[in-house]
């Protein structure tokens, strides 16, 4: 479904992404692990072509859409959740999803949708009118998932949703992520530095090095895998 | 220091409010005239100083062009005005073309002058911007001076005196009436227009994150131009009524109109749209109150030396955010 090839991304002079291959099928968990500083982050914004790649490609469903505006990306059902949540910090909850579901114009879809992220989270409808910037950081992490979901993505783009948060709120944010793939058969790409949980939460994982895929097994796999077990895992 | 600070602020509110009263007390009808008339001048600076709020809101750019821009309405509207004048149109028909055609003009200038001269370095250094932001500004001056005249031009009151306000026509004229009432309407479209319509949802949204709006599907450069054609279309209206209000216009006039709306822009916080409005009133207001108990010579001087003293104390302005409580 989505396909990147021998894909080179710079940033300046840096050379971020050295020809990265990689590959995800419709209805598929990815993850994507790593140091800091590997890429994975550059990955999903040459993806969503905010950083656009400088040679190779990003196909999906067969087209190619390397040099696509990003606002045209996400029209196609790509949609990221990038890292540091970005929410829109003076607009409040409520307006924070509506600005997710800004391409959309069925009217009672929206409203379905709303009911479906406040049923995810209740936090959020608990919250609906609170200023974003004012949450706190797992609210934002939920608020910017479920933004993302308001578009009623293809493909969602997971950039450290566990960044910075307490080991119970990760642990349910993995949990509806799964929920998110079984119920509504979203296809989903995880950028993560926590390997344990990425890799138990994918069908499938590369691991990232450099700016190179060093690695791709299934989850299952890699997570018994000596050399990921020592870098990544820290047994 | 913060002692000190607020000291000298009651110490000066306090005299000055002391001379105000007894100067209100002693001539009432003098101190409403002086209001009004400084609430006409904050309106009009309110017109314009939206357009450099909105635009330095959402790419943290002072657009010094935009002063320009009003002139260009006022100039449209009054080549307009004469031709249609000419051939002895409807007076009603004229003031409804001269401000569709002023509108009209300045919002394509406006857009014309995002496209060449900011667009192209979006992501050059900021005094980049700004530096081209200034080239822009000498050339339009400059073109319309050649296109037209150097000369001040009479501008006839598109505006006619109302029969109907003739009482009160002492304190406050009806051109005076119509530029409160104008600019009112557009301030309430302004807002409903960015607070409920998408393109005003997407306007705040770029201005907060623009990656992250173009992450839900925001075309953020359309929202920039947007927010030029919006900007310049207020501005035409502020134009085309100072020029119905003074009655006389040259290619010059859009430099210390656009300093002045940019003070009251600084006053209110920049990049905040009520606290361009509020800095606007409270900058005409004031400048009003200055020329009438003081010294009239000294208007500008007064302008200026507000934009000093808020550099100082405030530099966020009246409702500006401080840029480190940003999340």
């Amino acid at each position: 479904m989505l396909k990147l090839k021998d894909i080179h991304t710079f940033y300046g002079n840096i050379h971020a992404l050295k020809g990265i291959n990689l590959e995800i099928s419709e209805g598929e968990v990815i993850s994507l692990i790593g140091a800091n500083g590997a890429g994975k982050s550059t990955t999903l914004m040459t993806t969503s072509g905010i950083v656009p790649a400088k040679q190779g490609s990003v196909e999906f469903k067969g087209q190619d859409i390397t040099h696509m505006p990003a606002d045209d990306i996400v029209k196609l059902g790509i949609c990221q959740v990038p890292e540091g949540r970005r929410i829109f910090p003076y607009l409040t909850v409520a307006e924070n999803l509506d600005m997710g579901a800004f391409l959309r114009n069925d009217k009672d879809g929206i409203k379905d949708d709303f009911d479906y992220v406040y049923n995810l989270f209740p936090i959020l409808a608990d919250r609906k009118n609170q200023i974003g910037g004012t949450l706190s950081g797992g609210e934002q992490q939920m608020l910017a998932i479920s933004r993302a979901l308001m578009s009623r993505p293809k493909v969602l783009l997971l950039d450290e949703p566990s960044l910075g948060l307490a080991p119970i709120i990760v642990k349910q944010i993995f949990g509806i992520i799964k929920k998110i793939n079984e119920e509504q058969k979203t296809t989903i790409f995880i950028v993560e530095q926590n390997a344990n949980l990425a890799l138990k939460a994918a069908h499938r994982g590369y691991v990232m090095e450099n700016g190179l895929i060093t690695m791709t097994d299934t989850g299952k796999n890699l997570l018994a895998n000596e050399d990921v077990k020592k870098a990544y895992l820290g047994i | 220091m913060r002692l000190f600070k607020i000291i000298l602020g009651v110490a000066v509110v306090g005299i000055l409010g002391f001379l105000g009263i007894k100067e209100i007390i002693a001539d009432p009808v003098y101190f409403l005239e002086l209001f009004l008339g400084g609430l006409t001048r904050g309106s009009i600076y309110a017109l314009i100083a939206l357009g450099y709020t909105m635009v330095y809101g959402i790419i943290q750019l002072i657009n010094f062009a935009h002063g320009e821009i009003y002139m260009i309405g006022a100039m449209t509207a009054l080549i307009v005005a004469s031709v249609l004048g000419l051939w002895g149109w409807n007076s009603a028909v004229i003031v409804i073309l001269a401000f569709v055609f002023a509108i009209v003009y300045s919002c394509a200038y406006g857009f014309t002058v995002e496209k060449i001269a900011y667009m192209p370095l979006r992501t050059a250094p900021r005094l980049s911007a700004l530096i081209s932001a200034i080239g822009m500004s000498l050339f339009l001056q400059n073109y319309v001076m050649l296109a037209q005249t150097s000369e001040y031009m009479p501008f006839e009151s598109l505006i006619p005196d109302f029969k109907f306000w003739e009482p009160f026509s002492h304190i406050i004229t009806s051109v005076e009436m119509t530029i409160i009432v104008t600019t009112v309407i557009v301030m309430i479209l302004l807002g409903i227009l960015i607070k409920f319509t998408k393109i005003g949802k997407a306007m705040r949204a770029a201005a907060q994150d623009k990656i992250m709006a173009s992450l839900v599907g925001i075309n953020v450069n359309r929202v920039i131009s947007t927010t030029f054609v919006v900007g310049s279309a207020t501005a035409a209206i502020g134009g085309v009524l100072i020029a119905c209000h003074v009655g006389q216009i040259n290619f010059y006039i859009g430099f210390l109109a656009g300093l002045k709306a940019f003070i009251a822009a600084v006053l209110g916080g920049i990049g905040s749209i009520p606290g361009a409005v509020l800095g606007s009133l409270v900058l005409g207001i004031s400048e009003s109150m200055f020329t009438g108990y003081f010294w009239s010579e000294y208007e500008d001087v007064f302008a200026f030396s507000i934009l000093v003293i808020i550099l100082i104390f405030r530099p966020s302005g009246i409702l500006g955010r401080d840029e480190t409580s940003k999340v």
